[in-house]
């Protein structure tokens, strides 16, 4: 039996960093400016008035700064009492049942008022930091 | 363990915290078409029930101006379940599954972009769905390793064949899996961190 088969594809650049330029691949993908271009049509518009976001990834942690101020939403809230300890967005977004959007958008007012802290992730470098490869290694062969 | 009814759990269990240690995590990304075991594969390694961050997204074709009013509509939700495992006390590795279609990545902002690499799933009795993943992660420069999930009644082709049949670089792994199973995911993940490894290694010897 033969399998059917498929074409290799190549990277745009030499290099895989920086990271390509977010694809545009929808119709309206022209409509956005060049720096931001990486969301795309959101149906929730509930940012600040200038909608300018935190550099929030999947995997940042978050950990809250201070219990629920008077003036806290129900949202944050909610966040501020699951991040107690730390939790990434990823989870955030789930606990909440809220788009991973919304709970940027949510954070990204939070991070401003100083409500929570954020530990960045570690992301892909262009040079693979070896022992941090190594330190995943030896962490699922003990699963 | 029971996956049923992930998506109404209010809030981690007590022993789904973690530790206040946790200094930051990483990301590997486990794609592939619909029903090839992606959710299977995280579920078997997870130290949590997976999870489900969902993402909304409207139909390409509306106005960026007047879809205001007429999200009910256009709205699309998708969803990608997760799950994780600690490393240290300090690093914890997070691990997505992710439809195969590319226009969903762009929903969950640098999913690709910031991951140590990539798991493509695959069933051989639908080899092509996969073409077009690994086409996308080849342009994007995403490492990759190929796991067959290893389905009863699929076709058993050679490595060989399927390297052929996928047009892979000698260089990119291909193993047999099966995602129930704890110790076989596990080994599909320490076999992309090798080939990781060997990429780094590759370029900056010491």
């Amino acid at each position: 039996m033969t399998p059917p088969q498929r074409r290799r594809r190549y990277p745009g650049q030499d290099t895989p960093e920086p990271p390509p330029a977010p694809f545009k691949e929808g119709k309206e993908g022209k409509e956005g400016k060049e720096g931001d271009a990486k969301a795309p049509e959101r149906l929730y518009v509930v940012a600040g008035p200038d909608g300018e976001r935190a550099d929030i990834d999947l995997v940042t942690l978050i950990v809250a700064r201070a219990d629920p101020p008077p003036s806290a939403t129900p949202e944050q809230t909610a966040m501020l009492r699951l991040c107690t300890a730390p939790l990434s967005v990823a989870e955030l977004s789930a606990y909440l049942s809220l788009p991973f959007s919304v709970v940027t958008v949510l954070l990204t007012d939070m991070l401003t008022t100083e409500l929570v802290h954020a530990r960045a992730p570690i992301v892909r470098q262009a040079l693979p930091d070896r022992s941090l490869l190594e330190a995943v290694m030896h962490g699922l062969q003990r699963l | 363990m029971d996956f049923k009814g992930s998506d109404t759990i209010p809030g981690p269990r007590t022993e789904d915290h973690l530790p206040h240690t946790a200094q930051a995590a990483v990301k590997i990304v486990i794609v592939g078409g619909f029903g090839v075991g992606k959710t299977t594969m995280v579920g078997s390694v997870s130290e949590i029930r997976p999870l489900t961050t969902e993402e909304t997204m409207t139909q390409a074709g509306v106005g960026v101006d007047d879809n205001y009013g007429s999200e009910s509509k256009t709205a699309t939700t998708v969803a990608m379940d997760f799950g994780r495992i600690s490393i240290t006390d300090q690093l914890v590795l997070y691990l997505f599954g992710t439809p195969g279609q590319e226009r969903f990545w762009f929903l969950w902002n640098g999913l690709f972009e910031g991951a140590l690499g990539a798991v493509v799933l695959i069933d051989t009795r639908r080899l092509e769905v996969s073409f077009d993943v690994i086409g996308r992660l080849e342009e994007r420069g995403v490492p990759f390793v190929i796991a067959v999930n290893s389905f009863p009644d699929a076709p058993r082709y050679p490595i060989a064949d399927l390297r052929t049949a996928l047009d892979l670089a000698e260089e990119i792994p291909i193993i047999d899996c099966d995602a129930r199973r704890r110790a076989s995911s596990r080994d599909v993940l320490m076999t992309l961190l090798r080939f990781l490894h060997s990429l780094a290694r590759a370029k900056a010897p010491t």
